[in-house]
């Protein structure tokens, strides 16, 4: 599904990855973890085709198609999906008609507005998100918290084939993890093909969501690759511990 | 019948034309010495026009009437096409201008027993001149520029509004103005007088083709709101990226009177503008809420005037512009509060939005307060499109195109809040058409 090969990026001339590959198949589970700085933020931005990073070196491939110089638009369409560290608030944008267009550039045909309604309705109460946050301007005036749903609200509703979860739990109290998990893994059981891309800090979030793989990640590049134990043992032990 | 160029003979013309009474021909030939004699506007963009070149005056395609199946079939066409006729079902009463002369005026039954007038300045001229004389020019002054002194010698059309003491129109009155021949200059001169106790709403829109020579408006509207009256204009103007749009606009509120203008501005090559309101009376209040596009080489100069003479009076004025691909969207404004204003305040708060580099926007505010027991607010931001919100918006999947579309509308969207909804719809698509 997604494949990184030898990709060196950097940001205005600083070298953040260095020679980093990676291999995702359809229906993993893959965790990131590592220090502060060490490019994983950057990893989930350049895979999401964000301009300020660039690729000096290396390819990525998404379903076989080589995604390098994709618009973010159209690597969205294609199924990626990035839920961000930090989602923006957009003022006037109201969150409905935001996830509707959304919607509607990926269908030939319009979205039913009635289906899309009842959709927005379950979803919303599912996670736990205010009813009336899906009326007022993107984010606007919303916690980290709320902010964080409506990541996976997006998810839930634009049905991505490959989502990064860009330190999901950050800014997410322990209630909201748990609503939030949930709700992902309810998405992944529904798709079964559907790839996760988690990245974080802490292994938390992994006892929720069960990664096929851990990566240690330092400096750029993955260093160390394993299960869920690698998890526990960085936790315990802190990175790069050899 | 064409008058093209600008000449003591040719006012004449249109006056014979209009079988006018001497009074208004006298005031025509003596607008048209002032207008010789006024400077072009000392600010603003550099207005190049050949006076000489502009048709003044096209003749009736139709007589006045109030039924669409008596208007010449095209031209029906044409407004059907543009959705005005299907407009009319929400207004109280409506009023169409094609090129010189207003060609359809109709109004509910109910508010001819009210003993509202709508009708064209001309008709008004005829059937009230008492009133019209009432109030004919104390508002705008014809001397105040060279585009009003314009507007005196050739002015053509235009509506005439007279809303009885205690009388509340519960839906709009609308007036469509359409320029359709090259060249073609409209001059409409519009009169509204809101009596005691009354509430109106009035809408005007208007539309042009484009060509290839440059056309002209330059109105004048003048607005008197009565003691503890309340009005409301609100303009889509639309007309083509060659239409000069120079308006002179400004409203007399009483007491406890209300004035608000909505003003939406899209079109033209260059707009001039600044809805004013003289706040007279004492607890009265004005509004002003102006938005403008400016795309391309279109040079948007607009804002607001609010005058305080009365105490206890407010203003607020909300302006938001966004300038694109080119385009240079200023606001120019002032706020004035003379010393017999006590205890009054005013807001302005400007907003630009500019898309690219090639845009620009900039603020002439003049903010006078004369005195020490009222206060003058004044908040300006610009901001250019965040390329985090737009890698946010395609991060969904949505073009980059119709992202910033999102982000303007956004940046607009309680402008567009303040609109009767059928207007927003029409403003929204407006906007969309030329995003």
């Amino acid at each position: 599904m997604l494949e990184i090969k030898n990709l060196n990026v950097s940001v205005e001339n600083i070298k953040i990855l260095n020679n980093f590959n990676l291999q995702i198949k359809e229906g993993e589970i893959h965790a990131i973890m590592g220090p502060n700085g060490t490019g994983k933020s950057t990893l989930s931005n350049v895979i999401m085709g964000n301009s300020r990073y660039k690729i000096d070196k290396g390819e990525i491939k998404y379903n076989g198609v080589k995604i390098n110089n994709l618009s973010v638009d159209e690597r969205a369409r294609m199924g990626i999906f990035l839920s961000m560290q930090n989602p923006i608030s957009i003022e006037g944008v109201q969150n409905s008609d935001f996830i509707r267009t959304a919607i509607n550039a990926k269908e030939e045909e319009p979205v039913n507005l009635y289906e899309f309604m009842a959709d927005m309705m379950r979803e919303t109460e599912e996670l736990k998100i205010p009813e009336e946050m899906i009326y007022r301007s993107l984010n606007v005036g919303a916690s980290g918290g709320e902010r964080k749903k409506n990541e996976v609200l997006q998810i839930k509703m634009l049905k991505p084939s490959f989502i990064i979860l860009d330190e999901l739990d950050s800014g997410l109290d322990i209630d909201s993890l748990k609503i939030c998990c949930k709700n992902i893994k309810e998405y992944l059981k529904d798709h079964k093909d559907t790839s996760l891309l988690i990245i974080t800090h802490y292994p938390r979030i992994l006892e929720y969501i069960k990664p096929t793989f851990v990566h240690e990640m330092i400096d750029g590049t993955i260093v160390k690759t394993g299960g869920m134990s690698l998890a526990l043992d960085l936790e315990k032990h802190g990175y790069n511990s050899k | 019948m064409t008058i093209t160029g600008l000449n003591e003979q040719n006012i004449r013309e249109i006056s014979k034309i209009k079988d006018e009474d001497k009074w208004i021909l006298d005031y025509r030939l003596k607008s048209y010495q002032l207008f010789n004699k006024l400077d072009m506007p000392k600010f603003g963009p550099k207005i190049d026009i050949d006076f000489n070149k502009i048709i003044y005056y096209k003749d009736k395609v139709n007589e006045l009437d109030s039924s669409w199946s008596c208007i010449n079939p095209s031209i029906r066409s044409e407004f059907e096409a543009l959705g005005v006729i299907s407009s009319e079902q929400y207004m109280s009463g409506m009023g169409v201008q094609y090129e010189s002369e207003v060609i359809y005026h109709n109004m509910l039954e109910e508010l001819v027993e009210k003993k509202v007038i709508f009708t064209s300045i001309e008709v008004a001229m005829k059937k009230y001149p008492s009133l019209v004389k009432k109030y004919f020019t104390k508002i705008v002054g014809t001397a105040e520029n060279k585009f009003t002194a314009l507007n005196g010698a050739v002015f053509s059309g235009g509506s005439f509004i007279y809303i009885p003491p205690n009388t509340t129109l519960e839906r709009p009155l609308q007036s469509y103005f359409r320029i359709n021949s090259k060249a073609m200059g409209q001059f409409e001169r519009t009169l509204i007088i809101v009596d005691d106790n009354s509430k109106l709403h009035y809408i005007e829109g208007c539309t042009a083709p484009t060509y290839s020579d440059s056309s002209l408006h330059a109105a004048v509207v003048e607005i008197y709101v009565g003691k503890n009256s309340y009005c409301r204009y609100t303009t889509v103007q639309n007309w083509a990226t060659n239409v000069l749009n120079l308006v002179t606009k400004r409203a007399v509120v009483e007491e406890n009177g209300s004035m608000e203008w909505v003003d939406g501005n899209i079109g033209s090559s260059i707009t001039m503008k600044y809805p004013c309101c003289v706040l007279k009376g004492d607890n009265s209040s004005g509004k002003c809420i102006t938005i403008g596009v400016a795309t391309h080489k279109q040079i948007l100069d607009s804002g607001a005037r609010m005058i305080h003479i009365g105490k206890n009076t407010s203003s607020t004025i909300i302006s938001k512009s966004i300038a694109r691909l080119g385009g240079n969207a200023s606001y120019r404004g002032k706020v004035e509060i003379k010393k017999s204003a006590t205890n009054s305040h005013a807001m302005v708060k400007c907003d630009s939005l500019i898309v690219d580099k090639n845009s620009k926007s900039d603020a002439y505010p003049t903010n006078i307060c004369s005195t020490k027991e009222s206060s003058l607010e004044h908040e300006a931001t610009v901001s250019r499109i965040n390329d985090d919100a737009l890698f946010y918006l395609m991060s969904r999947g949505i073009t980059k195109e119709r992202a910033t579309e999102l982000i303007i509308l956004g940046f607009i969207d309680n402008f567009t809040q303040e609109l009767p909804m059928e207007y927003a719809v029409e403003l929204n698509q407006l906007l969309s058409k030329n995003l």
